[in-house]
């Protein structure tokens, strides 16, 4: 797989000699040039005039390099399109946002940035909001994931076996998970809606009075683990299901011998072949749990009061309605850490396991 | 194919089985079916109580999406959400179709032509899609905002192919891992160029994995909230966020139009899912999970 190619005996052709010679294959004159069109356009120029001229920049640096390696080096020519897309969408924004975290910002008023150390960060880890609003995301990420693990787990243990239809009825259970969240959080302020809405009406049948979901933090938090943990619990059903069939028929055969009971079956069997993919499933849903803001958004707006926005609808808070620019950034670099450890973690336990099989 | 498939275990259940999955399935669809139903409701049966199950079908809603009067009475009026639609419709394809070219071609490299550091490349571009939107979007709204490019198509646009470009690469260099790489190499003595090779050898026998791929992205891309929020103007503006801000504005509770938007929102989605069954799994794990 990973033998290097037939290489086609191409004569790299007449590199330059010197690096001031100006050909389109000469990338270190490019460089040079952008190194020092970057920051005079930076210091001179409007802001708008210089953002164009520096991109004008990395593209020369870009086309140059591109011409320099055309024929010879394949895998990294194939690969600079998308790692430049990626730098220039995300990679840079983020070094920005980086710089700015360190800065005194607002981006609603004239001001220029105050450069302030390590301030925003030392107000975000004094803020008692933040940490509030950590405890509100840890706990909806427990209860929905936790959720999420169980129904799916049960989902997929119904589906383990072949039966008449069950194409069509595994794909109305899968079906959720493909919805936009903007839709899911319709869909539920809808049915949690005191008056019309399906739960209250439910509820009036016992009660005789409407049943206001949203109103206490306790069932608003509920309402939106409920939204997302149906959303979800097909993505656990899914995983667990290709464990569950990769199981070998003969095993099962082999356990009915010896008249082994449901449960040593279970955990002697079936449970070694799923344990990797709900170790996966768990960190999966963790890293996504992590950053739920549509739903919250769009359910409840993190009421009543603030009870339950999760740190990402705060962020967006800060960043938005507050415009307090550099402390967000500050912020998001934190929650940035928190995902690339998990991800990290979510990536290691993939590659244990493509090694396993 | 289907002989393997029960070999590796899965065992027969009956009809018993259906009944039972029947049941959970259906009552897990209700609240998607109970949205399809109501945008078929008039206003006074979307609102009664108890809940109508049996009702006459009325297209009005539909119709509703996209003339209506806002003031009763007076003439109807065009919303927009044809425009809305259409927005969607071509950001998210124009995007899936950018993002797929550049991704085919890195899934290609790094599958083939390991750089080193592979793996190290192949982390990073998964976490910027792992990233918090909101992480990566307050630096963009700032520099979009210098470059002049919110509220455009082009903005969108470049945001979408870099959001949907990390699945893109994943997802493809998943399908090109799977390929042995013999009809390469042969191609290879026979003397074809490389480019040969990828367009006429490597490429057709992933065209299933580009479809699927496709398909994903058009998913993830029509639904997607945060970025378009922030970045779209009237003009540009998406179904999710004209969806959100009708929930909020204007119609109040005027159920039954609302359900109509949302199943006009839905209802190709879940079509396409249901042709995408066999590469879910491998889809909403961004292809790191095959099987």
């Amino acid at each position: 797989m990973t033998q290097t190619p037939v290489t086609t005996a191409t004569v790299a052709a007449a590199r330059p000699a010197t690096w001031w010679t100006p050909r389109w294959s000469n990338w270190r004159l490019a460089l040079v040039v952008a190194a020092v069109v970057l920051p005079a356009s930076a210091l001179t120029l409007p802001v708008n005039a210089a953002f164009w001229l520096s991109l004008a920049a990395a593209t020369l640096v870009a086309v140059t390099a591109v011409v320099d390696a055309w024929g010879r080096r394949r895998g990294p020519l194939l690969v600079a399109p998308a790692l430049a897309l990626l730098f220039l969408t995300n990679l840079f924004p983020l070094m920005w946002s980086l710089g700015l975290s360190f800065f005194r910002y607002r981006a609603n008023r004239g001001a220029a940035p105050v450069f302030a150390g390590f301030a925003n960060y030392q107000t975000v880890f004094a803020s008692p909001i933040v940490w509030d609003r950590l405890q509100t995301t840890a706990l909806v990420v427990i209860l929905t994931v936790g959720t999420q693990m169980i129904v799916g787990f049960l989902l997929a243990l119904l589906f383990e076996k072949e039966f008449p239809g069950r194409r069509v009825l595994l794909m109305l259970v899968l079906t959720p998970m493909m919805l936009s969240y903007v839709a899911i959080g319709a869909f539920f302020r809808y049915y949690y809606e005191p008056t019309f809405g399906l739960l209250s009406q439910a509820v009036r049948v016992f009660t005789g009075r409407p049943f206001i979901l949203l109103d206490t933090p306790a069932r608003a938090l509920a309402g939106i683990i409920v939204a997302d943990a149906w959303m979800w619990s097909p993505f656990v059903m899914l995983l667990v299901l290709s464990g569950l069939v990769s199981v070998p028929a003969y095993l099962y055969e082999a356990a009915e011998v010896d008249r082994a009971s449901w449960w040593r079956r279970f955990w002697t069997i079936t449970f070694p072949y799923i344990r990797s993919l709900l170790l996966l499933a768990l960190l999966f849903r963790t890293i996504e749990a992590f950053k739920i803001f549509d739903v919250v958004f769009l359910l409840t707006e993190g009421g009543p009061g603030t009870s339950t926005e999760t740190i990402g609808v705060y962020v967006y808070r800060l960043a938005f309605q507050y415009f307090r620019t550099g402390e967000s950034t500050a912020l998001a670099y934190i929650l940035l850490f928190i995902v690339v450890v998990l991800t990290n973690l979510y990536l290691y336990f993939v590659k244990q396991r493509s090694a396993e099989a | 194919m289907a002989k393997g498939y029960r070999a590796r275990g899965v065992r027969q259940g009956g009809w018993g089985r259906t009944g039972l999955a029947a049941v959970v399935s259906v009552a897990y669809f209700f609240p998607v079916l109970w949205i399809i139903l109501t945008a078929f409701k008039t206003h006074n049966d979307a609102l009664a109580t108890p809940p109508k199950f049996l009702f006459h079908p009325t297209i009005e809603n539909f119709i509703a999406v996209f003339r209506r009067s806002y003031i009763k009475g007076f003439e109807a009026v065009d919303t927009g959400f044809a425009l809305f639609f259409f927005n969607s419709i071509f950001v998210s394809a124009s995007s899936v179709v950018i993002a797929l070219a550049i991704g085919t071609l890195a899934a290609y490299g790094f599958s083939r032509f390991p750089l080193r550091g592979n793996d190290t490349y192949l982390f990073i571009i998964l976490t910027t899609r792992m990233l918090p939107p909101i992480v990566v979007i307050i630096p963009i709204f700032l520099m979009f905002r210098v470059a002049g490019l919110s509220g455009g198509y082009a903005g969108v646009m470049l945001l979408y192919t870099a959001f949907n470009l990390p699945f893109a690469i994943w997802m493809m260099k998943s399908f090109f891992d799977e390929l042995s790489g013999d009809v390469e190499d042969a191609a290879r003595v026979d003397g074809s160029s490389e480019t040969r090779v990828f367009s006429r050898v490597a490429l057709p026998q992933v065209r299933a994995g580009l479809a699927a791929t496709a398909v994903f992205g058009l998913i993830l891309t029509w639904n997607e909230f945060l970025f378009a929020l922030l970045l779209t103007g009237v003009g540009t503006r998406t179904v999710p966020v004209a969806m959100a801000q009708t929930i909020g504005g204007d119609i109040g509770v005027r159920w039954g139009l609302l359900a109509a938007i949302e199943t006009l929102f839905l209802v190709p989605v879940i079509v396409v899912s249901f042709l995408l069954q066999h590469q879910l799994l491998r889809g909403v794990t961004f292809g790191t999970i095959k099987r």
